[in-house]
């Protein structure tokens, strides 16, 4: 039997829909539905799913940021699913989560070495001013950055550089499980590649549990062992990364992976005769 | 036969005189009748400045401080403003990468299309919105008439760029700028809409320049593509070519640095910073070599 890191049963969340009257009851609308996964210690689950898939809020919610409105979460054989926040504390060194945009969510104001250490300092695990500075640097030097960026604030790091202080400031705590969340879809091709590597290796080195969110499946299969894909908050297929590649069972992960244009010339692609409508969504219109 | 763009050695800086930042560095390239081409190239390649400035649309504080730009055998930069402000919309369009900001959120799609073909096609208020009811027929809008009476917030974000599409194309341009419009949109809806300008383009006979920093968009829609990097041209040629045996480094690198769902993650090449770094302190040996000769 392995050993299952963090498992969701039945996992449900709903929010209260903007109500058409100030009078009406809101009517819930469900935006995650009955997800269950199971993510192996040590492996890393990709989660893909396109915008509104509702991928972002099941990530939110595996660590916390969200209470789940059904089904369970269990992290190490704890349920968290209904744990309040001071119950929470202590797991929260245990289970991080990486950003989409390292712009905005690492402080403007404050320079790398205290943004790293942040979550030391709130955890207590800080010994003075020279233990911070070690500690930063070592966590610089981890993601492959130079030590000398301490003293640097987020502005004049690049986009590359940023992702990278993001991951740092993730590990931290020595966490064993992180969620990151989009965290290659706003990056060039050529640093994409080495962010991938970066978490590839780290992962090995410290044997980290992941879940890695991404609209884009290509980048899931340079990372991923295993992956779920998520259509409007439910995971229509999930197993092990070269299956679902090879032979995609569900129409929608077939549809998901032919729509991706790989770097070939192809004629044909683009008179394929599907071309009749985008399923004409019509975002809130009336 | 003439190229409907032909740009030759342009150079363009931003900022004041004596710290201005060179962000093309005599890029060159020519975009013939009815060709798509790609304009590929990584974030501050320049690429989007190279569209800007065939548009006239360059930031205030930048300036082509050489080079011509040919639009039909005339040089745009040469013409008097009015002249080469007729041409915007019409015989020059651009399908802009954010669908959200780009449409005006306190009109109606309908009038916001309309405004554009009474100015350029001098149509009565009546003809324009049945030629814009049209035009939405053709990127594939279903029930147009309903569509043109929506506000853009109330259609997706896959129809919104549609609707640009459709505007780009209203009056029957030779040459549609799109600078990354599928950059912000979901694979399937990326698909339909290459698929549209693809056809959009074919129906309306126009040329497209197509800028991308995604080398699998280029391979479906671009017959030929152009590689920009620190604002020079490393390379170009039928995007089949250049594709299947790269003869720059950059481009080989580029290639390798990109993952693809049907080869195994240890394929997977980083673009070595190495590359990176010669390739840049290149451009900036040619910046200070143009300092020193001849303005």
């Amino acid at each position: 039997m392995t050993d299952i890191l963090l498992r969701t049963g039945n996992l449900s969340f709903a929010y209260p829909e903007r109500s058409s009257s100030l009078f009406r009851r809101p009517t819930m609308r469900e935006v995650v539905r009955r997800v269950d996964l199971a993510v192996p210690r040590g492996s890393v689950l990709g989660l893909v799913g396109e915008s509104g898939s509702g991928k972002t809020t099941l990530g939110r919610l595996l660590v916390r940021l969200l209470r789940p409105s059904s089904g369970g979460i269990q992290f190490d054989n704890i349920e968290i699913g209904g744990l309040g926040e001071s119950e929470m504390r202590p797991l929260r060194t245990r289970i991080q989560m990486i950003f989409q945009d390292p712009q905005s969510s690492l402080n403007p104001r404050l320079r790398l070495g205290v943004t790293l250490t942040r979550p030391l300092q709130v955890h207590g695990r800080l010994t003075g001013r020279r233990d911070r500075r070690d500690r930063a640097a070592a966590l610089l030097d981890l993601v492959g950055l130079p030590t000398g960026l301490v003293d640097r604030y987020p502005h004049e790091l690049s986009g590359g550089q940023r992702q990278r202080a993001g991951i740092a400031r993730a590990l931290a705590l020595q966490p064993d499980f992180i969620v990151a969340d989009e965290i290659v879809s706003g990056l060039d091709v050529s640093t994409q590649a080495h962010i991938l590597l970066l978490l590839r290796d780290l992962r090995a080195r410290l044997g980290l549990t992941l879940v890695f969110i991404s609209h884009d499946l290509s980048v899931v299969r340079v990372l991923c062992d295993d992956v779920a894909i998520l259509q409007h908050g439910e995971v229509v297929e999930c197993g092990p990364v070269a299956r679902i590649f090879s032979s995609p069972r569900h129409a929608y992960t077939r549809q998901l992976l032919s729509a991706i244009p790989l770097p070939d010339v192809e004629p044909g692609w683009l008179d394929d005769s599907s071309l009749i409508d985008i399923s004409q969504q019509q975002g809130s219109a009336a | 036969m003439t190229a409907v763009l032909a740009i030759h050695d342009l150079h363009v800086a931003i900022g004041q005189r004596g710290t201005a930042t060179n962000v093309l560095r005599g890029a060159s390239l020519e975009v013939g009748a009815g060709e798509v081409r790609g304009l590929v190239g990584e974030s501050g390649a320049g690429k989007s400045m190279l569209g800007r400035a065939v548009l006239g649309l360059l930031p205030t504080n930048a300036v082509v401080s050489a080079g011509t730009i040919h639009f039909e055998g005339r040089d745009l930069l040469a013409m008097p403003e009015p002249e080469r402000r007729s041409l915007l919309g019409r015989r020059i369009a651009l399908i802009p990468q954010d669908p959200m900001t780009s449409l005006n959120p306190v009109r109606r799609v309908g009038a916001q299309i309309a405004v554009l073909l009474r100015r350029h096609l001098a149509l009565s208020k009546r003809d324009a919105l049945g030629r814009a009811a049209q035009l939405l027929a053709e990127v594939a809008i279903r029930e147009p008439r309903r569509v043109l009476e929506l506000y853009p917030h109330e259609i997706s974000g896959g129809m919104r760029q549609r609707v640009l599409i459709a505007m780009a194309f209203a009056c029957d341009p030779s040459l549609v700028i799109a600078d990354e419009p599928t950059t912000a949109l979901d694979v399937t809806v990326q698909r339909h809409v290459l698929q549209l300008v693809e056809r959009l383009r074919q129906r309306h006979d126009a040329a497209v320049l197509f800028i991308t920093h995604d080398l699998g968009v280029v391979a479906k829609i671009c017959r030929t593509m152009t590689v920009l990097h620190a604002g020079r041209v490393l390379e170009e040629g039928e995007t089949a070519d250049v594709l299947a045996r790269p003869r720059h480094p950059y481009t080989r690198a580029l290639l390798a640095a990109t993952p693809r769902v049907d080869r195994p993650a240890e394929a997977l090449r980083p673009v070595p910073t190495a590359l990176i770094e010669s390739l840049w302190s290149e451009a900036y040996r040619l910046d200070r070599l143009a300092m020193v000769g001849p303005a």
